[in-house]
């Protein structure tokens, strides 16, 4: 297994733990929290794959394509955490309702 | 040689490793503070990673970003949360929360680990070696006006990926401003020490981001990160209690916040309108285009950064 591999992997299990924890969990910061891990996973696969060929100079077209996704990220988040507050000003808690609760 | 893999891979596998426990425990940690701390954490290392894999361009914007600017955005968030919380629990004594999560957990965590084998399965399947684009790329550095790969594709190659990028951009800040922005935040008055970390690193940022924005052409920089520290600079600022000009709040703001998408729109219909394909600079132009576009570019990022941190619309020019 090369590093790149290994790497792809990491990504992998941060984009699945992302995942998971934005299912279980009902705060609304840790699902943004949870969101963002599993862009960072998705952007590792596809830098790794990117330098997937050892000893050569890695393919810079997913690299862009990360960049561009990491400040898509950060607006999202933004847009999502107002969002949030919104929620928490509305309500006085950023959870969403407990659905067997009502 | 061989101690030297070695080395290295003890490397690798403490960042992939550190990288799992980080964001496992930001995302299981009972308290959010914390959970934000250590999501910042998880950025840092993140960018090690990014060297690692020789990406020295998204290992810059990850620090600026990715831990930089969402760290802060989030402890902001956090900071009105506490607040709305606080405010509310006030006013309504008897709300009994229901903190409790009682969906079964194992369900899903199930689903999950089938979802990361067929993931993991697809990942070790693809062909071991592959040159992907670069080779078309190296091929066409030379009429794109740029010698640093990542930012000729950014720029020029695939242009529009960033023309609908900073577009997003500017998506969210309108519908942050749509929202109505944040309950005024109480402005605590800066502590010596921000004031004078402010004073001394706004001018060392800016000058930061320039150098990004120039060397971007023949090394890892570009617009973006340069933005980015613009957006820290702007972010900075902010919480040291500087506030903008009233005048500048109005239409020279909105003026640099479409200065980015602006430009970059009227190049891509100028390209059209030429003949030739959208964003195909003519190759003798490609370099003062390529510089020109990047600094709107950066400047609009830059604000839009900070004016997302801030989240508050700027008010009208009030009619007496």
């Amino acid at each position: 297994m090369s590093p790149a591999i290994f790497y792809a992997l990491v990504g992998v299990g941060l984009f699945c733990l992302g995942l998971y924890a934005l299912i279980v969990h009902a705060h609304l910061l840790r699902k943004i929290l949870a969101i963002n891990v599993m862009g960072s996973g998705a952007f590792l696969v596809l830098a790794a794959l990117a330098k997937r060929t050892a000893n050569a100079a890695p393919d810079p077209v997913p690299h862009a394509m990360v960049i561009t996704g990491i400040v898509v990220a950060v607006s999202a988040t933004a847009f999502a955490l107002m969002l949030m507050s919104k929620v928490a000003a509305e309500t006085g808690q950023a959870e969403l309702p407990d659905r067997r609760s009502e | 040689m061989e101690a030297l893999t070695l080395l290295q891979w003890t490397f690798d596998s403490l960042i992939g490793l550190g990288l799992m426990w980080l964001a496992w425990r930001a995302l299981a940690s009972p308290q959010l503070f914390r959970a934000v701390v250590l999501f910042v954490a998880f950025g840092l290392l993140m960018a090690l990673a990014w060297v690692r894999l020789d990406a020295p361009d998204i290992a810059l914007a990850e620090v600026a970003i990715g831990a930089g600017l969402t760290g802060a955005l989030l402890l902001a968030a956090l900071a009105r949360l506490t607040t709305a919380e606080k405010a509310h629990n006030e006013a309504d004594q008897s709300g009994k929360r229901n903190h409790a999560v009682r969906t079964s957990r194992w369900f899903p965590a199930a689903l999950l680990l089938m979802v990361a084998a067929g993931l993991a399965y697809s990942v070790l399947s693809i062909p071991p070696s592959s040159a992907g684009l670069s080779v078309e790329v190296a091929a066409n550095l030379d009429i794109s006006g740029v010698s640093n790969p990542v930012t000729a594709v950014l720029l020029n190659f695939r242009g529009y990926d960033t023309l609908l990028e900073i577009l997003v951009l500017l998506l969210a800040l309108l519908g942050v401003w749509s929202l109505g922005g944040s309950p005024s935040q109480r402005a605590a008055p800066a502590g010596p020490v921000l004031d004078t970390l402010a004073r001394v690193l706004t001018p060392v940022l800016i000058l930061l981001a320039a150098y990004f924005l120039w060397v971007g052409a023949h090394a890892p920089g570009g617009a973006f990160q340069a933005g980015a520290v613009l957006g820290a600079a702007g972010v900075l600022l902010l919480l040291a209690g500087w506030r903008p000009h009233p005048g500048f709040m109005q239409l020279p703001l909105r003026l640099v916040l479409v200065a980015g998408p602006g430009l970059f729109l009227v190049t891509a219909l100028f390209t059209v309108v030429m003949g030739r394909h959208l964003l195909e600079y003519p190759p003798e132009r490609a370099r003062i285009l390529i510089v020109i576009l990047e600094t709107a570019e950066a400047l609009s990022i830059g604000t839009t950064l900070a004016a997302l941190f801030r989240g508050e619309r700027p008010q009208e020019k009030e009619r007496q």
